[in-house]
């Protein structure tokens, strides 16, 4: 009996102690990474944080890229929000703030976002105040398969032009290889033709005039035009078979597999595709290139005007001031540097792009950092009420179902609409 | 007028005062378990029903981005885009497609295979169960499974052409045949379902009337046609009322196979709804949509028991 006793004793003295050491503050950070390999040192981050800070726990959760969007706002006004999500900025990032459900972190961060590149700090800006914190930016262009093009006798490094570039799409296509493989069903991956060619054809002055309602809104003269050149590559049937039936990941596959010559991609799928292909391996390093988004004719932009994406972590309302502390340390040179050693991004910390090891990724940020005009996606900076029927509009020009004419002007009324 | 004399009036029609005399006859007892009963599930009624039904309409008159508390009235605004978007005209036909290929041809298979099932033979009961199993499938494992078979690199679909020596089509991705690999789904998916129903409706059959019909020479055909089927009206009817009110909700298996795509081409109004109201975090639209299939729903519901149900 008396040793029962000792034992409840000894029980009850053990989860007292347990309770005492177990953390005050629990940090819930929501991340939509799908690679394994980067998630294991995010992993390791946050323990190493634990480390560093007593009393602190970091916890995981994770949702599918899609299902996220979805979830998002009830996710945001449930009482007990994760405090760091994920985010592209843009469009959906002012809605949140003037919804007023995230934290303005401006104090918080102070100088240290002085370390990071001020065009990517500027994106997590709404009207002066900070709310979040870029991690990586991505840039859009074709990455291709260097085999694949020698066998269709076409070199990657020539083509600088969009008349250059349908050449070389016709040219795969007489060699009897898919020029390009697109994930078609997601929308998304289709949406970058247009937006590419429209920000090639009209530069930073035509979008800021659209969105004024200027020149026409986006069913003006750039807009449409860009919709015309999307459906002359469309009418080379560059795309492969079914392509409006494929996932992004399963066209990276593909891609990856060998079985087709490009894909207009944001720059960190050239390690996806590899983590996507079937042998597990894709296509490597040194047989990956890369061609910046071509010139058309006439256009207005400039050539080192960049589209791609500014993807950091916002902080919501209410949430513990050490999930600033945890976003920092997530974006400290060390971690920015070990994440670019192994080419998973790009990273915004100054100087910590030096670590990326792949000719591929050096080139991406060279071109980020000479880039005076870094467009974010436009599903993301208009929106989603407006960005989604932008990515539909795009499909339907891909998939023959729309004229550029039509595409543009459903865009302008989504557009007047609003949120 | 007397109390007398009203119901001398209403003894003088002889269909109407059973069930007016039985609704009369409250015991006590009655009540006491009704004041105990009802309120529960009364409230639990308006909580998860009547609230939110009659939430998605006031959300439907704003503009309205599920942010916060909706503020900007648009009044019929959202009803009005949404006849006018060409996507919805295209859902609401392929619901009525749904409708109607699951009247004429489920239903008909579904009958069939009972009639033959429904006889004791060797391997029957495998057979049943066999029929079934779609049905136990979840419908999202269901749409996945049938994205692998319909893709037309490495699915099944894919392998039986190329045994042929003939390249695949890619069901899925053609705005022409999206909506044809649904249908073949669909079909596949709950003729199980119904073909049950039709197997316990036969075998609750009264056996003595078929037996009597064969004895006084009925053929197979004549007994078929004038006694089985008859017996079978309700569970038709019923399978009837199954099958369209699950047309007109059907979503689950859209979203793994085409997401409604490719340009809206397959979609229904729910998956319309959610592309719509929920991936474009336009709630007063997307209510309005819900709203819409709402009163579709509910009007062939009352109207269907009303014409075709009445006796049940």
């Amino acid at each position: 009996m008396r040793f029962l006793t000792k034992l409840a004793l000894a029980a009850a003295g053990l989860t007292l102690t347990v309770g005492a050491a177990a953390a005050q503050t629990t940090i819930r950070w929501l991340h939509i990474e799908q690679n394994p390999a980067q998630v294991k040192i995010w992993e390791e981050v946050a323990r190493r944080f634990e480390a560093k800070n007593a009393g602190v726990k970091v916890e995981m959760q994770f949702l599918e890229n899609e299902a996220y969007k979805a979830k998002l706002p009830t996710v945001l006004q449930s009482r007990d929000r994760p405090h760091i999500l994920y985010s592209w900025a843009g469009g959906v990032l002012r809605t949140q703030v003037e919804a007023g459900v995230l934290e303005d972190i401006t104090a918080g961060v102070g100088a240290y976002k002085d370390n990071l590149s001020a065009g990517a700090v500027e994106a997590f800006t709404v009207g002066s105040k900070l709310y979040g914190l870029p991690y990586t930016v991505s840039q859009v262009g074709f990455m291709y398969n260097k085999d694949l093009f020698a066998k269709a006798g076409v070199d990657g490094g020539t083509i600088k032009s969009w008349d250059d570039f349908l050449v070389g799409v016709k040219k795969l296509k007489a060699a009897g290889i898919t020029p390009i493989a697109v994930g078609g069903q997601d929308k998304w991956p289709l949406h970058f033709y247009w937006t590419h060619l429209a920000v090639r054809l009209g530069g930073k002055p035509a979008f800021e005039a659209a969105l004024k309602g200027q020149n026409g809104g986006f069913e003006g003269e750039t807009f449409q035009k860009a919709g015309e050149l999307m459906k002359q590559l469309v009418d080379l049937e560059p795309f492969q078979t079914g392509f409006l039936g494929f996932k992004n990941q399963q066209a990276l596959g593909f891609f990856g597999d060998g079985k087709a010559a490009m894909n207009l991609a944001i720059s960190h799928h050239s390690a996806t595709q590899r983590a996507l292909a079937a042998d597990k391996k894709g296509i490597a390093e040194d047989n990956l290139g890369w061609i910046d988004f071509p010139m058309p004719a006439g256009g207005k932009g400039q050539p080192s005007d960049t589209l791609g994406g500014v993807n950091g972590w916002i902080i919501t309302k209410g949430a513990p001031k050490e999930a600033v502390e945890f976003v920092k340390f997530f974006i400290s040179d060390e971690v920015q540097r070990e994440l670019s050693k192994q080419n998973f991004i790009i990273p915004t910390f100054k100087g910590a792009e030096l670590s990326l090891s792949a000719a591929f990724m050096q080139n991406v940020a060279k071109n980020i950092a000479a880039s005076q005009y870094h467009q974010n996606f436009y599903d993301q900076d208009l929106g989603p009420s407006v960005g989604r029927v932008v990515n539909d509009a795009t499909a339907e020009i891909a998939g023959g179902s729309m004229t550029p004419k039509q595409a543009a002007k459903a865009i302008q009324e989504a557009f007047k609409q609003g949120n | 007028m007397s109390q007398h004399s009203a119901a001398a009036v209403i003894r003088g029609r002889p269909a109407a005062p059973a069930p007016a005399a039985r609704r009369k006859v409250t015991t006590d007892g009655q009540i006491g378990a009704l004041l105990l009963f009802l309120p529960p599930a009364l409230l639990l009624f308006t909580l998860f029903v009547v609230m939110p039904i009659g939430e998605a309409a006031w959300y439907s008159g704003f503009n309205w981005n599920g942010f916060g508390t909706p503020t900007r009235w648009i009044g019929f605004d959202n009803y009005r885009f949404v006849f006018d978007t060409r996507g919805f005209g295209i859902a609401f036909r392929n619901n009525l497609l749904i409708i109607a290929v699951s009247l004429v041809i489920q239903l008909p298979i579904a009958l069939t295979l009972a009639l033959l099932l429904a006889e004791k033979f060797l391997g029957s009961l495998a057979l049943r169960m066999l029929f079934f199993l779609p049905y136990v499938l979840a419908e999202v494992a269901t749409g996945l499974i049938f994205s692998f078979i319909y893709d037309g690199n490495y699915g099944l679909l894919a392998s039986i052409y190329r045994m042929f020596g003939a390249e695949a089509p890619h069901l899925l991705a053609s705005t022409q045949t999206s909506m044809l690999a649904i249908l073949i789904v669909v079909v596949w998916k709950y003729f199980g379902f119904h073909m049950m129903l039709f197997i316990a409706a036969l075998q609750g059959m009264d056996r003595n009337l078929v037996e009597a019909a064969r004895i006084d020479g009925a053929s197979r055909w004549q007994v078929l046609h004038h006694i089985v089927i008859p017996l079978l009206y309700p569970t038709i009817r019923l399978s009837v009322f199954f099958a369209v009110v699950g047309s007109l909700q059907l979503f689950d298996l859209v979203m793994p196979l085409t997401r409604g795509g490719p340009a809206d081409s397959s979609n229904t109004m729910v998956s319309f709804l959610y592309n719509n109201g929920v991936s474009r975090m336009r709630v007063g639209y997307g209510s309005a949509i819900g709203v819409i299939l709402f009163v579709i729903c509910v009007t062939f519901a009352i109207t269907y028991k009303r014409w075709f149900m009445r006796d049940e």
